[in-house]
């Protein structure tokens, strides 16, 4: 029984507001120094790509904001089953926190993704399956939000949104391979297909280290408004005056 | 007293059959609405019928995806305000199969309908009436599709307030798969070419959403009533 003892940690909004306030300097110092880093080889030490030269350098921010926006749906979806089964409010108020952290990263995605197609394909937005999937991903988030808005019963609004959240995971591969089927039938062949070029060992590790630097400064922000959302849950709690006081 | 949940599901249908026949607005006023949305668009767009023509899958689908919306919120909203969805959830029969019922018969009284009174609107879009067999199975395949997605949907709103816009917020992304499917396959039965590759697909999205759908519905359904 010992090893889930962590696990039984985690219910309890104290320890994860401890917890939280501990562990966030430390995850933004590290998200910081790992963006920092992977800027400097993103931008200054790797080669220039043959064919899009200087303009591909966009990746390092697009490709871990897109990657990103579908693996904090994920967490939220995750957060939100472990809330629905177990009864954790933690594990609500943690997905409830995720929601507009994704959505910003899904919108910070589209939008360096229409910087970088401007150059690439002439025009800010094309019905590209991959921005079309992303564009979905966004309004997932906004149904999301909008269903827990929208329900004043703050125990029915983290059941209902979650019982969403595990609905949109199910709905995600769906959407995404219909987009692609979709487009694989309209698309004119006037649009370059960036395709999967091999990447050169200097340009992917800024990438992954881009990559690692924003999953931290993703958990630094949840952390934040983790502890926001307990506070506000819980703030006839007796544990809430102990910490502010 | 348990009876089996097929027993149970067909006493909710054939009840709320009768309910809709007693009170036929509900039924009616969906079926309208594709109408004058259908008739819209030849105002905003053009007159000239080979233009149409080419737009007639979008005008049909979104017309029926929004009536499809419109109808949704009537699925579970009266039953649930007049206590009705208290007493299923409450009679331990299998409220998962009585969903299923009352979703089976929404579809029954106005996806089919629709899919059913399309080539009216499909010929006034300059459609041929070779292509109405096609334009008919997809949006009745369709139709059945978003129904089951929308009960999901229908059920996680009862909490909600102002739950219409809402339920669309929630649907419509949803949504994407089987509008994405049934446009195609509608405009293959228009073009003259052949509709099984996205009927399949439709088909499978279908099957996935009655061996799912109810489940979700059902467990929505006892957060909104708690």
């Amino acid at each position: 029984m010992a090893t889930w003892t962590w696990f039984h940690r985690l219910a309890s909004p104290p320890h994860v507001y401890a917890f939280a306030r501990r562990w966030t300097p430390w995850f933004g110092g590290f998200a910081a120094f790992a963006m920092v880093v992977a800027l400097y080889g993103g931008l200054v030490l790797a080669p220039a790509d043959y064919q899009q030269k200087d303009a591909f350098r966009m990746v390092y921010v697009h490709a871990p904001t897109a990657w990103l926006s579908l693996m904090i749906y994920t967490t939220m979806a995750v957060a939100a089953a472990v809330g629905l089964i177990w009864r954790m409010k933690v594990a609500h108020a943690a997905a409830a926190a995720c929601a507009p952290i994704g959505a910003w990263f899904t919108v910070a995605a589209l939008g360096t993704g229409m910087l970088w197609g401007k150059p690439m394909w002439g025009a800010y937005w094309v019905w590209d399956p991959r921005l079309t999937a992303e564009l979905v991903l966004l309004f997932l988030y906004f149904g999301y939000m909008g269903l827990r808005a929208g329900i004043e019963d703050p125990v029915k609004a983290d059941k209902a949104s979650a019982m969403l959240a595990v609905v949109g995971v199910v709905n995600v591969p769906i959407i995404k391979f219909s987009v692609e089927w979709w487009n694989s039938l309209h698309q004119t062949a006037t649009v370059m297909q960036l395709g999967k070029p091999k990447m050169d060992g200097d340009m992917l590790w800024p990438l992954l280290l881009m990559l690692l630097g924003f999953a931290l400064y993703f958990i630094t922000v949840l952390l934040i408004r983790l502890r926001a959302e307990l506070l506000r849950r819980e703030r006839n709690a007796s544990w809430v005056r102990e910490v502010l006081t | 007293m348990k009876a089996a949940p097929l027993v149970a599901a067909r006493l909710v249908a054939v009840r709320d059959l009768r309910l809709a026949f007693r009170k036929p607005s509900q039924v009616i006023q969906p079926l309208m609405f594709f109408m004058i949305v259908a008739t819209l668009f030849p105002l905003t767009l053009t007159p000239e019928m080979s233009r149409l023509r080419d737009a007639a899958p979008g005008v049909l689908w979104i017309g029926a995806l929004l009536s499809s919306l419109l109808a949704l919120e009537f699925l579970f909203r009266d039953d649930a305000v007049d206590g009705t969805l208290e007493q299923f959830a409450l009679s331990g029969q299998s409220l998962t199969w009585m969903l299923f019922a009352k979703t089976c018969t929404h579809w029954l009284l106005t996806g089919l309908p629709l899919a059913l009174s399309a080539p009216i609107a499909a010929a006034a879009l300059g459609v041929s009436m070779d292509a109405m067999g096609g334009v008919v199975a997809s949006l009745a395949l369709g139709s059945f599709a978003m129904s089951l997605v929308g009960a999901i949907g229908a059920g996680l709103t009862l909490g909600a307030r102002r739950g219409g816009v809402l339920l669309s917020l929630l649907t419509l992304p949803l949504a994407v798969p089987i509008l994405i499917f049934g446009a195609r396959a509608t405009q293959l039965a228009i073009s003259g070419g052949d509709i099984a590759p996205p009927m399949y697909l439709l088909g499978a999205i279908a099957v996935l959403g009655v061996t799912l759908a109810p489940l979700a519905a059902a467990a929505a359904v006892r957060i909104g009533l708690e």
